[in-house]
């Protein structure tokens, strides 16, 4: 990142092109967060309705919770651009590690 | 490029949150301390997922009798809303547009009071409605433990990032304090990973029952 070359000999066109990429990803960033606000209503709405059985309801709703992380995780905290390896092993390490420990929890420890 | 260096909008680099030694430390140490709250929350959720319900005797009320849907919502509503404006001040830390990223942050900092006001009125009212103290069961210790323990992490990110727009509020952007800020952004961000767990497997599980 140090001394990072520009893409053209007129700085100011390199600076263009930056800014219209910076305002296109806060684009994104505002279109994913449409979809995590629906997802929650829509994981709300399920549970309020009562009209579902539980068997459906919590892999469902977990479900979207996963999917929401997702967003959040690449989106609005970067994960998604480069340089992002080493960040991604060391959570990727803390949700292997968070999966076994509720497996063990649920499964064996109380039982 | 250097720490201390004056920059101007034209010589600002794209991404400068990495762009000294120092900023790509903080970047990775920031990381690995997140894959380490993973875990720390996990065994806490663990816990309340063990213990949920686990009470001494039908004078405790269990999770769907005391939970209520449209405040968990609000509070769901506020935070995620603020993880989209600390976005919006980061967006504007790219742009060397000091002013905007402050505005965005005051704003951040109002929806994070306003979450963390809705919950000490919500254990409040079950201390006081319910009798659900840290002390009278397994599943009210697993639960204040598993909250609480979040809620204190909003705190901690509050005072965090206001510290931050205190004490940098003369100085400008500049290399040093442009990873800072980033860095508190990416902690208020987890802050809502680990709240979509909340209200999914605490408060929705818990009403499903």
């Amino acid at each position: 990142m140090t001394n990072q070359p520009l893409s053209s000999s007129n700085p100011r066109v390199d600076l263009e092109y930056r800014r219209r990429k910076n305002a296109e990803e806060m684009r994104y960033q505002v279109i994913s967060f449409t979809l995590m606000i629906f997802l929650t209503f829509v994981a709300f709405g399920v549970v309020a309705i009562k009209g579902f059985t539980a068997w459906f309801v919590v892999p469902f709703i977990l479900l979207l919770a996963c999917v929401q992380v997702v967003f959040q995780l690449f989106y609005f905290m970067h994960m998604s651009h480069k340089g992002h390896e080493a960040p991604s092993m060391f959570l990727f390490t803390g949700v292997f590690l968070a999966m076994i420990m509720v497996w063990a929890f649920m499964t064996i420890i109380w039982w | 490029m250097q720490a201390e260096e004056k920059l101007t909008y034209e010589t600002w680099p794209a991404s400068p949150e990495r762009s000294t030694l120092e900023a790509k430390n903080k970047f990775l140490g920031f990381w690995l301390f997140l894959g380490g709250e993973t875990v720390l929350f996990a065994s806490l959720f663990a816990t309340y997922l063990a213990l949920k319900d686990k009470v001494p005797d039908s004078s405790h009320h269990l999770a769907k009798d005391i939970f209520e849907l449209p405040l968990t919502l609000t509070a769901t509503m506020l935070l995620l809303t603020s993880s989209l404006t600390s976005v919006y001040a980061m967006y504007h830390m790219k742009n060397f547009a000091f002013k905007k990223m402050m505005v965005w942050l005051s704003i951040t900092v109002l929806l994070g009071l306003g979450f963390l006001g809705l919950e000490i009125y919500e254990f409040n009212h079950y201390v006081h409605e319910f009798h659900h103290t840290f002390t009278s069961s397994a599943f009210a210790s697993a639960f204040y433990s598993l909250v609480g323990f979040h809620g204190a992490h909003v705190t901690f990110g509050l005072g965090w990032i206001l510290a931050l727009m205190f004490r940098n509020y003369k100085r400008g952007l500049n290399l040093y304090n442009a990873p800072k800020f980033y860095v508190a952004s990416l902690y208020w961000h987890f802050i809502d990973v680990v709240w979509v767990f909340i209200f999914t497997v605490v408060y929705l599980m818990g009403m499903v029952g």
